[in-house]
């Protein structure tokens, strides 16, 4: 059983949950639990000690776990159902596809758990995971069914849950493909928080509903700046949302754009100006770009992004980094990649190490107390 | 009342899981009593609507359920149940 002693290290991967504890010299792993099934997501719970996961079964459907001792070993929780009269669109129902994101609820409530889900909803626990509810609010908001669209997965999706710690009854969620929206009332009433936004693809490109963020995250010691990490570049906003401004490279003659397009976005939990992303090539490709593995962090609010290459491979890389695959804590970074690399660093990604590079593909990376 | 059997997969998640004698006409019917005796096991095999998952079947007498959506095959005295996946990915 892993013993409760210092940071640890989750991978949610393709074939199961892997656990770290931190050794002075790096990470031991601790424990390697549901073996052989793909975990989207796992995540340790600091307010009930619980680390939690879901399971993307090939056959018996989706799953969710709880662990009580720190990923050695989960049990099962009854997973979030749809009513039986939910539907995607007219006459095609709804059935749970994919548990995408598990996101803790406020401090003050601790048996409150979030999961995002494909199809696109948002579903809440308030008893700790005895039971579960559809958010029928954002369920039911009128851009659903005909302003919503499938992007990463089938059918929209969830991936992205922020539960705002100065107030629980405000939440931000992001959805691809729709974008961002926030509730103020604890999930019955949303609003779209899309101000910004520009996706070229589109045949009008800045919709209020209809754009494709990748992830968000936003900066803990000042909440009202969020990064996102969209299809179509990266954005930052400064007010909580209300209106986002890219802070992507700009396309230059003759210089290779690198900060742009990719999946997971992390900011730093101290710095309102500094984040990191894993770039990849856009968008068509979905590689490491130039066969080289790449971290960048921005120290200034995104007017330039610092290329991190030091320990990583700058030939024949086409690791591909998923948005929930890259973590940040105080100083040490982590990522893992679709083809089973595992990188880690303890100087905000100035050089990397290696934790393996046999790992099963990666779908999720997070540290835990 | 119908014997059913299962894969050995599912004793992964339901370790106390065995062959068992089940008193039900349909295959809907034994689904509904399987999760009265081991609770969570038909959201293994049926989906939120009851519908049988895709790479999960069921035999019933040699032959894989008609009603995928329902589950409405009927079972005589004495038949004979199979659940099993099939496995597939790497």
């Amino acid at each position: 059983m892993a013993k409760k002693d210092g940071p640890r290290l989750l991978l949610g991967t393709r074939k199961g949950v892997f656990t770290f504890t931190r050794r002075k010299k790096g990470w031991k792993l601790a424990s390697h639990a549901q073996a052989g099934n793909p975990i989207p997501y796992v995540f340790h719970d600091a307010r009930t000690g619980s680390t939690w996961c879901s399971i993307d079964h090939g056959h018996w459907g989706q799953k969710l776990a709880r662990s009580r001792d720190h990923g050695a070993t989960f049990e099962s929780v009854e997973e979030p159902k749809y009513p039986v009269d939910a539907e995607i669109k007219p006459g095609k129902p709804a059935i749970l596809r994919y548990l995408w994101c598990l996101a803790p609820g406020h401090a003050s409530e601790p048996d409150t758990l979030y999961v995002g889900t494909e199809p696109g909803a948002l579903f809440a626990t308030r008893d700790d995971g005895r039971s579960f509810e559809l958010v029928e609010g954002l369920w039911n908001h009128p851009s659903r069914m005909e302003q919503w669209m499938g992007g990463g997965r089938d059918e929209p999706g969830i991936h992205s849950v922020l539960v705002d710690p100065r107030d629980a009854r405000r939440m931000l969620v992001a959805i691809s493909s729709a974008g961002v929206f926030e509730t103020r009332d604890r999930g019955a009433t949303w609003v779209p928080r899309n101000q910004g936004m520009e996706s070229p693809y589109l045949p009008q490109p800045t919709p209020d509903v209809g754009h494709d963020p990748h992830c968000i995250q936003w900066c803990a010691r000042k909440l009202d700046v969020i990064w996102q990490q969209n299809h179509c570049g990266i954005f930052r906003s400064t007010d909580g949302a209300r209106t986002w401004k890219p802070v992507h490279e700009r396309e230059k003659k003759g210089k290779r754009r690198l900060a742009f397009f990719g999946f997971p976005i992390c900011a730093d939990a101290e710095d309102p100006k500094t984040a990191w992303i894993v770039p990849a090539d856009a968008d068509q490709r979905r590689q490491a770009i130039d066969g080289a593995l790449r971290v960048m962090r921005t120290e200034d609010g995104g007017k330039s992004w610092i290329d991190l290459r030091r320990g990583l491979p700058d030939e024949r890389a086409y690791d591909v980094v998923y948005r929930h695959a890259l973590d940040v804590r105080g100083d040490d970074v982590a990522f893992g990649s679709t083809t089973g690399n595992v990188y880690w660093s303890e100087d905000r990604g100035d050089s990397w190490r290696e934790l393996g590079h046999n790992f099963p593909p990666v779908y999720c990376v997070r540290f835990a107390e | 009342m119908a014997h059913v059997a299962f894969t050995p997969h599912l004793s992964r998640y339901f370790p106390d899981l065995r062959a068992a004698d089940v008193e039900a006409d349909t295959v809907a019917g034994l689904v509904a009593e399987l999760e009265r005796a081991h609770p969570g096991l038909a959201s293994y095999l049926v989906d939120e609507r009851g519908r049988l998952r895709q790479h999960v079947n069921v035999f019933v007498d040699g032959h894989a359920v008609r009603d995928r959506e329902r589950l409405l095959d009927a079972l005589g005295r004495g038949s004979q149940v199979y659940v099993v996946q099939a496995l597939s990915g790497g």
